[in-house]
């Protein structure tokens, strides 16, 4: 027998008390996992964009649109190097799939997003096909879609100008990331602005936000106060503010998710240190007698501290772990275009700096009380 | 039998009891030679166990010299007292205080969780301490599936496995009736005869004291008289 061996044993004393600890533990960073996963998919959508982008909306808000005239305003800035424009579309699929696709200008889109990578004559297929549709992989392979397929797509916002909210277009492309991140972001799609400007009913020469691509990413505040300035007490004010910010902006309209997570971790947290603190103090508690036969053996105080704090910091980091594990598992079954969310490595740090600071939280006080037990008085159960 | 294993001087000892400090022993005074097995009697509240603690250096006296061994373990820090216990003295009580969870051998090993004995040195000092007390056969068995007798046993095979060289019994009959006191208290004679183990036992049964060498009285934390017997 080991003193491992002997933590595991104590552990074992009363399974049914430890197992329904464990499960709540197990619960409890499971919730963790998910819900971290979800907090860095709404917190970090944007940051592998880093600041090379930046985007100007109209100043009211996102969903009032800019008009072209902007263009080459925008375009003369110092710094800006490429600028696009995009015209939310949104799109329905087939019953009730929702879809995210925005008309753009295609080799604008090329230049400012050289993340997305696609075979060239596919770029150019797009450039020269009016109704032409790219598609990012993940939104393909989600529905079967193959290159030169006709796409039928209704759009509750733009009808056609004959009335008809249906809309066909010919995916001549799909889209890559260059790397993981970005192949997460390849759930939408992209159609070509000149065609949708023409065929729609009345957003007629608008564009929703422009994207600027900056020559030089640490001027980014110059430049988006540049333009904003530019804009001031006119028809059209501008906000400019990083692609990160501004899609941390946009999840926001649900709300602060990373707030809303924190909130529900605390209380999370504060119920599961009250249930596994009690039961490890009630564990102490009714074997005092057993502890101070130890100290009698010549278990000094700090290793009768050890002990206890082991114990704790078994229960934690066993159901710790298998939470985390399994949060992991359900990530990568339910994780996929529609809902990327990645149990990741920042994830597991934080998990695991939350294990730690549990074990620590529930096991100090009952293990310091054992330390500190005066033998003779423990034996007479005094 | 030679030089004093435990030199007890001058010994007070008061207890906090509410707001009043209640004096348990009085100066007291006592020698227990190396290899002596001494019976401790007198009444409830005359000491024996207070006293008992000390020399086991489970509790410090408020005045006075304890030494044990050559060592004076009144003035050693907790950490000190407490592995001077592990290498130095083992306990007997009157209900086992046995670990529940671990096994009959997992018991007796516990003590050597403290030194630097490999495992397969462990095995073999439990194996000779379950032999000693004749319970090999009951080594996998947990406490709650051994009689009584059976776990005072393990707890004596537990407080002799670090081969220390003092025993110190706290009523360890007091819970078991009379053939199978007899028996442990034969194999504590076995044990003192055979061993040279010093025994300190505190006992309120008559019968139990005659298996000791000599007998001490206490009365109101005060030594009262030595009674040396003839053992059987």
């Amino acid at each position: 027998m080991t003193r491992a061996g002997f933590v595991i044993a104590n552990l074992g004393r009363r399974k049914t008390r430890t197992i329904l600890t464990l499960l709540s533990i197990v619960t409890a960073f499971l919730l963790f996992g998910l819900l971290q996963a979800v907090n860095v998919l709404f917190s970090t959508g944007a940051d592998f964009v880093g600041a090379t982008r930046l985007v100007t909306q109209a100043r009211v808000s996102f969903t009032t649109s800019l008009p072209m005239r902007l263009l080459p305003q925008i375009e003369s800035v110092p710094g800006v190097e490429r600028v696009m424009w995009s015209q939310w579309f949104g799109g329905v699929w087939q019953e009730n799939d929702q879809l995210i696709v925005q008309a753009v200008d295609p080799a604008r889109l090329h230049d400012v997003y050289p993340e997305f990578v696609m075979p060239e004559d596919q770029w150019k297929a797009f450039e020269n096909t009016r109704t032409g549709m790219i598609a990012g992989r993940n939104l393909a392979e989600k529905y079967g879609w193959k290159i030169g397929q006709k796409l039928p797509i209704a759009s509750n916002i733009f009808p056609q100008k004959d009335g008809s909210k249906a809309w066909t277009f010919d995916l001549v492309g799909i889209y890559d990331g260059k790397d993981e991140e970005w192949q997460r972001s390849t759930n939408g799609g992209w159609i070509n602005f000149a065609y949708f400007d023409e065929a729609n009913l009345f957003a007629r020469g608008l564009a929703g936000v422009y994207i600027i691509r900056l020559a030089d990413p640490d001027r980014a505040s110059a430049v988006a106060t540049t333009i904003d300035r530019m804009f001031e007490n006119s028809p059209d004010e501008t906000k400019t503010q990083t692609e990160k910010d501004f899609n941390v902006g946009f999840f926001r309209q649900i709300g602060d998710i990373g707030l809303i997570v924190r909130w529900i971790l605390f209380a999370v947290f504060f119920t599961l240190l009250l249930v596994v603190g009690n039961t490890i103090a009630q564990s102490v508690r009714e074997r005092i007698p057993e502890l101070a036969i130890l100290k009698t053996l010549g278990f000094a105080d700090r290793a009768v501290l050890g002990l206890v704090l082991a114990e704790s910091a078994v229960m934690c980091i066993a159901g710790g772990l298998a939470g985390l594990g399994l949060a992991t598992l359900i990530g990568i079954v339910i994780g996929g275009a529609s809902f990327p969310i990645a149990v990741d490595h920042r994830v597991w740090v934080a998990g695991l700096a939350a294990i730690a600071l549990l074990a620590l939280a529930v096991g100090l006080l009952p293990a310091l009380r054992a330390s500190r037990l005066t033998i003779v008085d423990a034996l007479a159960g005094r | 039998m030679s030089e004093a294993m435990v030199r007890v001087r001058d010994v007070h000892k008061s207890y906090a009891r509410g707001r009043q400090q209640v004096e348990v022993l009085h100066g007291l005074t006592l020698d227990i030679p190396r290899g002596d097995f001494v019976a401790l009697m007198g009444p409830s509240g005359s000491g024996k166990t207070t006293l008992l603690n000390l020399i086991g250096g489970l509790d410090r006296p408020t005045s006075g010299e304890i030494e044990v061994g050559g060592v004076r373990i009144d003035q050693l820090s907790g950490g000190r007292l407490a592995a001077w216990r592990a290498r130095n003295v083992g306990f007997v009580f009157q209900f086992y205080n046995l670990m529940p969870v671990l096994t009959a051998e997992r018991n007796v090993e516990l003590p050597l969780l403290l030194t630097r004995l490999s495992a397969a040195q462990r095995r073999k000092s439990v194996a000779v301490a379950l032999e000693i007390v004749g319970l090999t056969d009951r080594a996998r068995h947990k406490p709650k599936e051994l009689s009584g007798g059976q776990e005072q046993r393990v707890a004596i095979a537990r407080a002799l496995v670090s081969d220390p060289t003092v025993l110190i019994c706290d009523e360890p009959t007091g819970d078991l009736d009379r053939r199978t006191a007899d028996e442990i208290l034969g194999l504590l004679q076995v044990l003192n005869r055979e061993q040279g183990k010093t025994i300190v036992m505190v006992t309120h049964d008559p019968k139990a004291a005659e298996f000791a060498r000599r007998t001490l009285h206490l009365e109101k934390g005060q030594l009262l008289e030595q009674a040396v017997q003839d053992s059987p």
